[in-house]
């Protein structure tokens, strides 16, 4: 089949694990788009959703970090954070070894993807999950680009890889479903959490809905990290599914700066 | 300066379970696994999370540290501003470059907005 859904969404751990400390009538905003990106998923009747996420720290550290890794296993455990801090509860998450192993197949093609038959979800997947399959019923596929520690791959790369992961998700007999997660400007666990540049944030979303490639990948990595944080190092998340959805343009669902939530809280979803 | 292995403990420390198990029974024995300077050492010993954070521990590390260590989310960010103080700028890692942005909100330490 093809690919049948495409999106993106933040995943602070603020949003779930600090729900209550924000004005309930953004919150309450944010969360019902969310639902509604949930509601445009299960419509779209996906046999599996590919999460591209930029984890923190929980599976990948400096000792062998891939640029890019792919989950392969039967199954997934998540949250690792503790289960109160965060506000989600830990459960086991179906994957799809075989289909995770037929794509890894075709990208390598492509790109030198890393694969891991072993993987503990952070909130850089738990908080999706939390609100797109709340029953954690279907099938999920992790990605990793590497965000956090540099050197990073470059944006152009990250571009690429979503081109390669739409020809391999083509190739196979599925339904699938890609979303992307990744904070926009964002300074997290920092003295300066809290702050959220929405001017930059509506400019590269504007950039990001029209699938301009040339103008998504012009940013350099010592101008995002001027103007969105570290935190903006995640841009390629979103970059990704642009790549997966070339030709394409977007809809946002929902910004909104959510500094308790240290993230502009954002939902979107390409057309595919 | 080690700061990589400042972080390798704690990022282990963060997901398994086994590795918090021997941090409370048997820290000495866990600690010297690692290749770290004696300040590198009291500051993860003592929970010095704003010398942690002035050596360049990444925040999506230290901050489950901190919760480890019972801190709210108020008080960890306060921690950072105060090691800043206390001993200076980051020293190592990503945040040399990182500029204290004017913040538009900051919450109290009682999480009033």
């Amino acid at each position: 089949m093809s690919v049948v859904f495409a999106g993106v969404c933040s995943h602070a751990p603020g949003i779930t694990g600090r729900a209550d400390r924000a004005d309930p009538a953004v919150r309450d905003a944010f969360y019902a788009k969310l639902d509604e990106m949930r509601q445009r998923l299960e419509a779209s009747r996906p046999d599996a959703l590919i999460v591209v996420a930029a984890e923190h720290f929980a599976n990948f550290f400096m000792n062998n970090m891939p640029a890019y890794c792919m989950g392969m296993a039967e199954s997934y455990e998540g949250p690792i954070e503790d289960e109160k801090w965060l506000g989600i509860e830990r459960t086991r998450v179906p994957g799809n070894a075989g289909l995770s192993r037929r794509i890894i197949e075709a990208m390598l093609h492509d790109i030198d993807l890393a694969y891991a038959e072993e993987w503990k979800f952070d909130h850089g997947i738990m908080v999706p999950l939390h609100f797109l399959t709340p029953r954690y019923d279907l099938p999920v596929i992790p990605v990793n680009i590497n965000c956090q520690g540099p050197p990073l791959t470059p944006l152009a790369r990250a571009y690429e890889f979503g081109r390669a992961l739409r020809r391999a998700c083509d190739a196979q007999p599925e339904r699938i479903a890609i979303v992307g997660t990744g904070g926009i400007s964002h300074w997290p666990a920092t003295p300066n959490s809290g702050v959220i540049n929405e001017e930059w944030d509506r400019e590269f979303l504007r950039r990001f809905l029209a699938n301009d490639r040339e103008a998504l990948i012009s940013y350099t990595d010592a101008e995002t990290f001027r103007d969105a944080g570290q935190g903006g190092f995640e841009i390629r998340t979103f970059i990704a599914i642009a790549g997966a959805t070339e030709g394409k343009t977007g809809e946002l669902l929902f910004y909104a700066p959510i500094p308790i939530f240290a993230v502009g809280c954002t939902v979107a979803t390409m057309a595919v | 300066m080690s700061l990589y292995y400042v972080q390798k403990l704690l990022y282990q420390l963060n997901r398994d379970p086994a590795v918090r198990r021997r941090f409370q029974e048997d820290r000495d024995d866990l600690l010297s696994e690692y290749q770290l300077t004696d300040e590198e050492r009291d500051a993860i010993v003592e929970g010095n999370i704003g010398l942690l954070y002035v050596m360049g521990v990444n925040g999506q590390i230290l901050m489950h540290y901190s919760a480890l260590l019972g801190q709210k989310w108020e008080e960890y960010l306060e921690a950072m501003r105060e090691g800043v103080r206390k001993y200076g700028p980051v020293r190592a890692g990503l945040y040399t470059l990182l500029e204290d942005r004017e913040q538009t909100w900051r919450p109290d330490l009682h999480g009033n907005r």
